[in-house]
């Protein structure tokens, strides 16, 4: 048994005959911010289910707390889970909302209206109390679901796409209050997204996920920098992603990721991995070895976004708008270099 | 311009023949004279009072009333956990059982009369009340189960889900969360069970003994042999109830969202 706070160990979880999660091991510390972040259907929302007890694992085991609650049932976990579509009692005001759990847990009267209070003002929701769920728009329901799950200070609190219902501009102020909570309160977090960006914004660590497995769990700044495969450089931002087809004499020899076009673009240098990537900032055009054709030009605010087109296939690039402007139907030079390539494997 | 005449007749005839008998009754039961007639034979309360003082109506009241409540009760009591097993688990044969507990609206109510007297009543010694109250359940069951449904149906699992989590069982998620979302449902498939079991004939036709009869069947019988004004009067006063009943429902409660 390790020392983490939650421990997922070998937990293979399914739906009838179809697996879904594949032998997981997932250790998070106490207080920490996770991210499980991956692309739709990976097992995000599955693997959650099962922490919180909602799913029983197919084998494995999960440890909270240094305790096995592999069988504990799901009211006895004491886990909290902000739902993606807030799962809101309609029936109940804000204020009943929040005391639900507290009512079930026989806390005396007194102390349920002071935490309740406390809870819905913590949100900044303490003067619309007696509002219904239905009364109350995206964001306060979001934080009403988040008020209800805090107040009862849950060993963990679970958090499935909380954010993806609201505008881009709340998604924002969410998140940063997300964050003022989590450092206010403590409590361990498990935050689910398909949003590369927001899982960068808001986690100590990220997870990220494909098909099931882990593909790749590090800090932000890990992930974001030195993903080490395709998929994660894919999921990172690393839009030019090349095979080596051959390395010989001091040159690399780039092909198409998975085309059978037999022209290869040659850089100098050698590198031992299968592919390299290069983020779109990282390719400069108007000088270099290449030469590709613009296919398409886009504004961007501080950046202009070019799509070259060369032997091997597509290349994105992405330039200060200060520099030199090229149109589309320009051939162009540009420049991939070893140096500012990410090396990766399959 | 003549368009406009033609669905004027459409709607005046269309109202006539929905709402025409109801008046018709309403004005024969105020008849002075002593026979059914319409126009009614000069104008008097006589006859509205004179249902109550008819024993046998007053019997068969209560004994429709008992099979209408107590039916619709034990049809809801059945209805409701079927509507949820049937709308959040995958039951096996669960369309089977759907259509199984259709059955009753889909087969004539005359041969679910024959089958019970002639297979429960006759052979197996079932009390006429008995088998009234079976049938009443077993008809009014279909509506309860989709009724219910139909409000079970705009309810998200999860809302259970996070009930559990903040420490309810799955029953008290149940009571606590699912019932209360659900009232509105269950109270519109009291009102549709009761009307229909409070008007239903064919069924019941078949499943009267001495002094056991509902009080449509009552009313039948008491015709064949008076025929006074009583029995328009007693009609219409149902009616009164009918409406009364879904007044309130609607009023408070937006019955025409369930059905
Ligand atoms: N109730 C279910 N029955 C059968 N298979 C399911 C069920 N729910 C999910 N799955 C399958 O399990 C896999 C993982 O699903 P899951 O919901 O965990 O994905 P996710 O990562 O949360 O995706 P999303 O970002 O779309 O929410 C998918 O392949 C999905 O098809
Ligand atoms: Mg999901």
């Amino acid at each position: 048994m390790s020392d983490a706070y939650v421990s997922l160990q070998q937990l293979t979880l399914a739906y009838g005959d179809s697996i879904a999660v594949p032998d997981l091991d997932l250790d998070i510390n106490e207080g920490e911010l996770i991210t499980l972040l991956g692309p739709s259907g990976c097992g995000k929302t599955t693997t959650m289910r099962a922490i919180a007890g909602l799913m029983q694992p197919k084998s494995g085991r999960i440890f909270i707390d240094g305790v096995d609650v592999t069988r504990v049932s799901a009211n006895k976990r004491q886990i909290g889970l902000v739902f993606q579509s807030y799962a809101l009692f309609p029936h109940l005001s804000a204020y009943e909302n929040v005391a639900f759990g507290l009512r079930l847990r026989r806390v005396a009267s007194h102390q349920i209206q002071q935490q309740v209070n406390q809870g819905l003002e913590r949100v900044g929701l303490q003067q619309l109390a007696t509002r219904k769920p239905a009364e109350l728009s995206g964001g306060q329901q979001q934080r009403l679901a988040l008020a209800r799950s805090l107040v009862m200070q849950p060993k963990v609190l679970l958090l499935d796409e909380p954010l993806s219902n609201l505008d881009a501009k709340l998604r924002l102020e969410m998140r940063s209050e997300l964050q003022r909570l989590q450092r206010e309160t403590a409590i361990t977090m498990v935050f689910v997204t398909h949003d590369q960006s927001e899982a960068l914004a808001l986690a100590d660590r990220i997870v990220l996920m494909s098909d099931g497995h882990i593909a790749q769990l590090g800090t932000a700044e890990e992930l974001y920098n030195a993903p080490d495969t395709v998929f994660a450089a894919d999921f990172m931002g690393f839009e030019n992603i090349f095979k080596v087809a051959d390395e010989r004499d001091g040159l690399c020899y780039l092909a198409g990721r998975d085309s059978d076009v037999s022209a290869r673009l040659e850089i100098a240098g050698s590198s031992e991995a299968g592919y390299l990537a290069w983020r779109p900032a990282a390719v400069s055009v108007g000088q270099g070895q290449h030469r590709g054709e613009v296919r398409s030009v886009a504004f961007a605010g501080e950046t202009r976004e070019y799509v070259i087109e060369c032997t091997i296939g597509f290349v994105k690039a992405q330039v200060p708008v200060g520099n030199r402007v090229h149109a589309v139907g320009d051939v162009v030079d540009f420049e991939l270099s070893l140096s500012t390539a990410r090396p990766l494997r399959d | 311009m003549t368009q406009l005449w033609l669905s004027r007749l459409v709607i005046f005839l269309t109202l006539t023949f929905l709402i025409g008998p109801f008046f018709i009754i309403i004005f024969a039961g105020l008849s002075a004279g002593s026979s059914l007639a319409f126009p009614p034979d000069g104008l008097s309360l006589k006859w509205y009072l004179a249902v109550f003082e008819v024993e046998s109506f007053r019997k068969s009241f209560i004994l429709s009333m008992f099979l209408a409540v107590g039916g619709t009760l034990t049809a809801l009591v059945l209805g409701v956990p079927a509507a949820y097993a049937l709308s959040r688990y995958k039951l096996p044969f669960g369309e089977t059982i759907k259509l199984i507990v259709a059955a009753p609206i889909i087969v004539p109510g005359i041969i679910v009369g024959l089958a019970l007297l002639r297979y429960l009543v006759v052979p197996l010694d079932f009390t006429v009340t008995m088998a009234l109250f079976l049938a009443h359940t077993a008809l009014v069951l279909p509506y309860a189960v989709r009724v219910v449904s139909a409000s079970l149906q705009n309810l998200r699992v999860d809302m259970e889900e996070a009930a559990v989590l903040l420490g309810c069982s799955r029953l008290g998620a149940f009571s606590r969360v699912v019932l209360p979302n659900i009232q509105g449902g269950i109270l519109a498939a009291f009102i549709l069970g009761f009307v229909t079991s409070f008007n239903q004939v064919p069924v019941s036709l078949f499943l009267s003994g001495p002094g056991v009869r509902t009080l449509p069947i009552d009313m039948i019988a008491y015709m064949e042999i008076t025929y006074d004004p009583s029995v328009a009067a007693l009609s219409a006063l149902l009616a009164f109830l009918s409406i009364g009943i879904v007044f309130v429902a609607e009023r408070f409660l937006g019955f025409s969202r369930y059905v």
